[in-house]
C-alpha cells in the first residue's frame, strides 16, 4: 500500500472557489497567514465571499487585499483592530463584520471540524454579542448555544507537509490553521516544504492528512512572509 | 501621553505581578508591562496566539516571522516555553489556568464592569479574546490612562460602552492612581507621587473610598 500524492499546482487549487464560497483562512496576524493562496484568490476573482479569519491582516496585507479588491461580502472574525481598511469598510456598510470573541470562534470551528453542532457557554452572556442567541441552563449555569462554524473550502499554512498531507505548523503560526484544517469541506494547505512520505516522524503531525485535500508547493516565500517592521 | 507617566504606571503595575502565576498581558499598553519585569523573575507568561513562556521582544534582524504576541510584537520564548493552537489557547483561558489577566479599558465602572471592545459609531477593533481573558481570568487589572484622550474620565459610576464583561475588575492602574474594586465599591490605594487627592477627584467620574491618614503615594 501506499498513500496519495495530494500536490497540485496553485491555479488548479484556487480555480474550485466559486462566487458566494465561505471561506476559512489561517492566521493570526501574519503568521500562519497564507498569503500565496490568497494572493491567487485575489488573481482568480471570486466574488461575494464570506470570509471566516481571526483578524483582517493588516492594511495591504493578506486577507485586506481581497477586501480591497471587492470580493467580501461578510467577515466572520474577532478582532480587526489592526486594518483601518476593513473598518473603514464596515463602517461604510460595504462589508458586514460578524464579531465573535476569539476562543468561541476558534471552539465553534473546532466543534465543526469534530463533527458537532454547537456547544454550551457562558462567555459573553453578559454582552450584546450573546443577543439573539438560544439561551441554556446546565448544571445551574446559564449559558448560551454556540453553533459550529464550516466553510465550503479553507486555506492553510503549513511550515512543513508530506506529499499525502500530514502537516507541522512552526511557532505561533499554527494558531487557527489546525482547527480550519479540520472544520472545511475542502481543504487546501500551502507549504514551502513538501517532503516525502517518511520524512515527518508519525508522533510530530499536528494536522494528520486524512483533513487534506490539496497540497499547493510554494517555490519561494514571497516577500508577504518577511518580518513585518512598523 | 509622555512616555514617562506611562513608564511610571506600567513599572507600579508590574509591582503586583506574583512570583509562579500564570499571566496573559492584553494587547497594547499591558504588553508592554514584561518590560518592567525583573530579569528572571519566574512568572509564564501567556499569549492568546499561542505560546506560554513569553520572554523578552527582540529587533527585527533577530525576528522569527513565526513568532509574534498576540498584538503583533516578535517575541523570544523563554526555557521551557510551549506552542499550540487557538483552541489550545483559549481551553487554557475558560477553565481558569490564568491567575492573572493585565487589559486596557475605554471604561471601567465602580462595580468592575469593562468596556474595552467598541466605540459605536467610531472605533470597533472587536473584542479579541478580551471577552474570555475578563471573565475567566481569576484576577483582572486594568492598565490604562486616567482619562482619555479628549479628557473624559475613564473611571465612571456605570459604563456607557457596550459591556466586554460583568463586575470582573479587581484593580485599575492609572497615571494617576491606584484603585480597587470591591464589593463596596472602589478604594483608592495609592495615588501618583505627580497628582494631587483633588486632582484625582476631578479627573474620576465615580465616587471611591478614601483610607484615613496619609494616602500612599507610587
Amino acid at each position: 500500500m501506499t498513500l496519495t500524492n495530494k500536490v497540485t499546482t496553485l491555479t488548479k487549487a484556487i480555480d474550485q472557489i466559486n462566487n458566494g464560497s465561505t471561506i476559512m483562512i489561517g492566521g493570526f496576524g501574519s503568521p500562519g497567514t497564507p498569503f500565496t493562496l490568497i494572493a491567487q484568490l485575489v488573481n482568480q476573482g471570486a466574488k461575494h465571499l464570506t470570509i471566516i479569519k481571526n483578524d483582517a491582516n493588516q492594511n495591504g496585507l493578506g486577507i485586506d487585499l481581497l477586501l480591497q479588491n471587492g470580493q467580501v461580502d461578510k467577515l466572520i472574525t474577532s478582532h480587526i483592530g489592526l486594518n483601518s481598511n476593513a473598518i473603514g469598510l464596515m463602517n461604510t456598510g460595504k462589508i458586514e463584520v460578524e464579531f465573535v470573541p476569539q476562543g468561541i470562534l476558534a471552539e465553534r470551528i473546532r466543534a465543526a471540524g469534530s463533527g458537532l453542532l454547537g456547544f454550551v457557554t457562558d462567555v459573553g452572556i453578559d454582552t450584546s454579542l450573546a443577543n439573539g442567541k438560544q439561551r441554556l441552563v446546565v448544571n445551574n449555569v446559564e449559558g448560551v448555544l454556540e453553533t459550529a462554524l464550516t466553510a465550503d473550502f479553507a486555506l492553510i499554512h503549513a511550515a512543513k507537509a508530506d506529499t499525502f498531507g500530514n502537516l507541522t505548523y512552526a511557532a505561533t503560526a499554527q494558531n487557527f490553521n489546525s482547527a480550519m484544517a479540520m472544520a472545511a469541506k475542502f481543504t487546501i494547505a500551502e507549504s514551502a516544504y513538501i517532503v516525502p512520505l517518511g520524512d515527518i516522524d508519525p508522533d510530530c503531525v499536528h494536522t494528520p492528512a486524512p483533513f487534506i485535500d490539496d497540497l499547493v508547493h510554494l517555490p519561494k516565500l514571497t516577500e508577504a512572509y518577511n518580518v513585518i517592521k512598523r | 501621553m509622555s512616555s514617562n507617566v506611562k513608564a511610571h504606571m506600567l513599572r507600579r503595575a508590574a509591582q503586583d505581578i506574583q512570583p509562579n502565576m500564570i499571566v496573559n498581558l492584553g494587547i497594547g499598553l499591558p504588553t508592554q508591562l514584561l518590560t518592567y519585569l525583573p530579569k528572571n523573575f519566574p512568572v509564564c507568561l501567556h499569549s492568546e496566539n499561542g505560546i506560554a513562556g513569553i520572554g523578552p521582544q527582540v529587533d527585527y534582524d533577530d525576528a522569527d516571522r513565526n513568532l509574534i504576541d498576540a498584538g503583533g510584537t516578535y517575541i523570544s520564548p523563554i526555557l521551557g516555553a510551549s506552542y499550540f493552537d487557538s483552541v489550545t489557547s483559549f481551553a487554557i483561558v475558560r477553565s481558569g489556568r490564568l491567575d492573572l489577566t493585565v487589559l486596557g479599558a475605554f471604561q471601567v465602572a465602580a462595580n468592575g464592569d469593562l468596556a474595552n471592545w467598541m466605540i459605536p459609531g467610531s472605533f470597533t477593533p472587536g473584542a479579541g479574546g478580551a471577552i474570555e481573558l475578563a471573565q475567566k481570568a481569576k484576577r483582572v487589572v486594568v492598565v490604562t490612562m486616567h482619562t482619555d484622550k479628549t479628557g473624559k474620565p475613564k473611571i465612571v459610576e456605570g459604563c456607557s460602552l457596550p459591556l466586554t464583561a460583568k463586575s470582573c475588575v479587581n484593580r485599575i492602574y492609572t497615571d494617576m492612581a491606584v484603585l480597587d474594586v470591591t464589593d463596596g465599591g472602589l478604594n483608592l490605594v495609592e495615588i501618583s507621587k505627580s497628582t494631587s487627592l483633588q486632582d484625582v477627584i476631578n479627573a474620576t467620574d465615580a465616587t471611591f473610598r478614601i483610607t484615613k491618614g496619609k494616602i500612599p503615594t507610587f
